[in-house]
């Protein structure tokens, strides 16, 4: 029974997502990806990473949500679905793609890996949040910097009009010059 | 579910995304590709969690490799958007500035 | 009082479709009945109006835009009222649950960030540019909001000191967590609210747009779209009830009596405030999410969490 939900989403899974590049509207290809990650996601449920599992379709249902307005931006509208191949060089990354997929499927069958250590710790989550508070606080102090540099930096990159737009050469005008105003008229 | 077969469907992933990340002309297909790979980083990840170690170090592993692939789809994208604005164009073959 | 939460055997899955479209026609009625009386008709008309409402859609013949992309458009207009009922699988009737998980609270919040994805699909369906406008002005909304209603979903959590909804349950056995958590119950009303694109949050489907992503949805697939609107209306009602309204807690009732009263008052609620509040504007409403609604949501949960570690 496992076996079976475990192959289907295994199809499921590596079929959406070669889909993705396959399809030719971009909706499509963002929701095949959504749906690609949502089978991973349930995999890493069936093999015990309840909260990792749930959380991972979480954070990509949101993502493929917001990059789809990506695609749209960029791409143009195209529903209806005119054939577009936007590649270059297919025959050397197929063959380049094929030859990983048979080096990696090599290594996961012929190598002799070891027996398990260790049985999972009855609460997994509280295990998870135990060991991120104590022994492994270093991942939580460097991930939280990265974090945060991402988001000053994606918006420095992003922003259109920057401060002496907005406040004059002097920064000295009374309310900012936007073209429109938000919330709290800062 | 033993350890080879979804270690053979994590490679499948990887290869799948390997090829969308190589073959794309445009910058967010290709940034699919690498989500894609990093999918089955993940899945890989969380089957030798499962099947040769579960101990909970494992998982902070995982919540890493979570964290890197939202970082990397963030500067991606605002990446493209500065490409789009200033070149007008999505493409990664107009952005060859640094080659050859 | 209140019994531990135990999981009942997935044959009664097959209730829970119907409890949760009851509420849903309950809610619907309400908002007809008030509608009714501030157009000066008597309640009984617009209480009945649902029903009719969706008599007429099941009769009504599917319009079809040019080029829709119709397999998109299906499944969000048909994914709303599934999202409902995966939500209201870990969501407790009194003692009785359908699906004990350690992180019941995640399950709630990953569903809600689905119907992201489905308002989206919504707008992008049917090939219509208003439609596709409601759709983005969702986007932009749920943006704003959805890292607050992370948040107060935490707080009780970490009040608990576990994700699981039962131990939520019962650790407010002395005291609701909505007496000590205001904050954090506030922001979940308006998330609730803001995520069924509901009432003051429903600048998607908004009459400036020719009714947004409601536009060009006909026939079955409107009545499931706004079934599924006060579907998952009802559902984030119901969530409130164990997460801050102390589960099947009081007195003199039994447990599931007082769970079913509690998400009739909490939905009438939020039906009524669609007539109070006016439309907010997603690009106005931005800064006042993530200047003032985020770090209040914040400090709660500072506060909580000192209270939690000091006692």
């Amino acid at each position: 029974m496992i076996d079976i939900l475990f192959w289907a989403l295994a199809v499921v899974s590596v079929a959406s997502g070669a889909a993705v590049f396959v399809v030719n509207s971009m909706a499509r290809a963002t929701y095949a990806l959504a749906v690609s990650f949502i089978a991973v996601g349930i995999m890493l449920v069936m093999v015990g990473l309840e909260y990792i599992g749930i959380i991972t379709i979480l954070m990509m249902v949101m993502e493929m949500a917001i990059m789809a307005v990506y695609m749209v931006m960029y791409m143009g509208m195209n529903p209806a679905l005119m054939p577009m191949d936007m590649t270059h060089n297919k025959r050397w990354s197929a063959v380049l793609a094929g030859g990983t997929f048979v080096l990696l499927a090599a290594g996961a069958l012929l190598i002799p890996w070891p027996a398990r250590v260790g049985a999972p710790a009855v609460d997994l989550t509280a295990s998870l949040g135990e060991a991120l508070m104590g022994p492994k606080m270093l991942a939580m102090l460097t991930i939280s910097p990265v974090l945060f540099a991402t988001i000053i930096a994606g918006l420095v990159i992003i922003n259109p009009r920057g401060r002496y737009d907005r406040w004059g050469d002097n920064l000295k005008r009374d309310t900012p010059d936007d073209p429109m105003r938000g919330g709290l008229g800062r | 579910m033993t350890l080879q077969a979804v270690l053979l469907v994590a490679a499948a992933l990887f290869c799948v995304g390997l090829f969308g990340a190589l073959s794309q002309q445009v910058v967010v297909m290709v940034m699919m590709g690498l989500e894609l790979m990093l999918n089955g980083v993940i899945l890989a990840a969380g089957a030798f969690w499962w099947f040769l170690a579960p101990a909970p170090d494992g998982q902070v592993l995982l919540l890493i490799v979570i964290a890197a692939m939202t970082v990397e789809m963030a500067m991606g994208f605002a990446v493209a958007t500065l490409l789009h604005r200033s070149r007008g164009s999505d493409m990664t073959d107009s952005a060859t500035d640094l080659s050859g | 009082m209140t019994e531990p939460i135990v999981q009942v055997s997935p044959a009664w899955a097959v209730l829970a479709p119907f409890a949760l479209l009851l509420f849903a026609l309950a809610g619907a009625g309400l908002n007809g009945a008030l509608m009714a009386r501030s157009a000066g008709r008597p309640f009984r008309s617009g209480a009945s109006a649902p029903l009719a409402e969706a008599a007429r859609l099941l009769r009504q013949r599917r319009q079809v835009t040019v080029a829709a992309d119709v397999l998109l458009w299906r499944i969000g207009a048909g994914g709303l009222v599934v999202v409902a009922i995966l939500k209201i699988l870990v969501i407790p009737l009194g003692p009785w649950t359908l699906a004990d998980l350690d992180v019941g609270v995640v399950w709630f919040n990953t569903m809600d960030v689905m119907i992201w994805a489905l308002f989206w699909l919504i707008g992008w369906g049917a090939n219509s540019a208003h439609a596709l406008i409601g759709g983005y002005r969702f986007l932009s909304l749920a943006v704003s909001y959805e890292l607050p209603l992370m948040f107060a979903l935490i707080t009780p959590a970490v009040a608990a000191r576990s994700l699981r909804v039962g131990d939520v349950v019962a650790a407010q056995h002395d005291l609701w967590f909505v007496i000590w958590m205001p904050v954090a119950f506030v922001i979940f009303c308006g998330s609730v609210i803001a995520f069924s694109s509901w009432g003051p949050f429903a600048t998607g489907a908004g009459r400036d747009i020719a009714g947004g992503f409601l536009a060009d949805v006909t026939g079955v697939d409107r009545l499931l779209l706004l079934t599924g609107r006060y579907a998952v209306l009802t559902a984030g009602a119901a969530f409130a009830v164990p997460l801050f309204l102390g589960g099947g807690g009081g007195a003199l009732l039994p447990d599931w009596l007082w769970t079913i009263v509690k998400t009739a008052l909490v939905l009438a609620v939020f039906v009524a405030i669609r007539h109070r509040v006016p439309t907010i504007r997603p690009d106005r409403f931005a800064e006042v999410a993530w200047i003032i609604v985020l770090p209040a949501a914040l400090l709660q949960v500072l506060v909580v969490a000192i209270i939690v570690v000091g006692s």
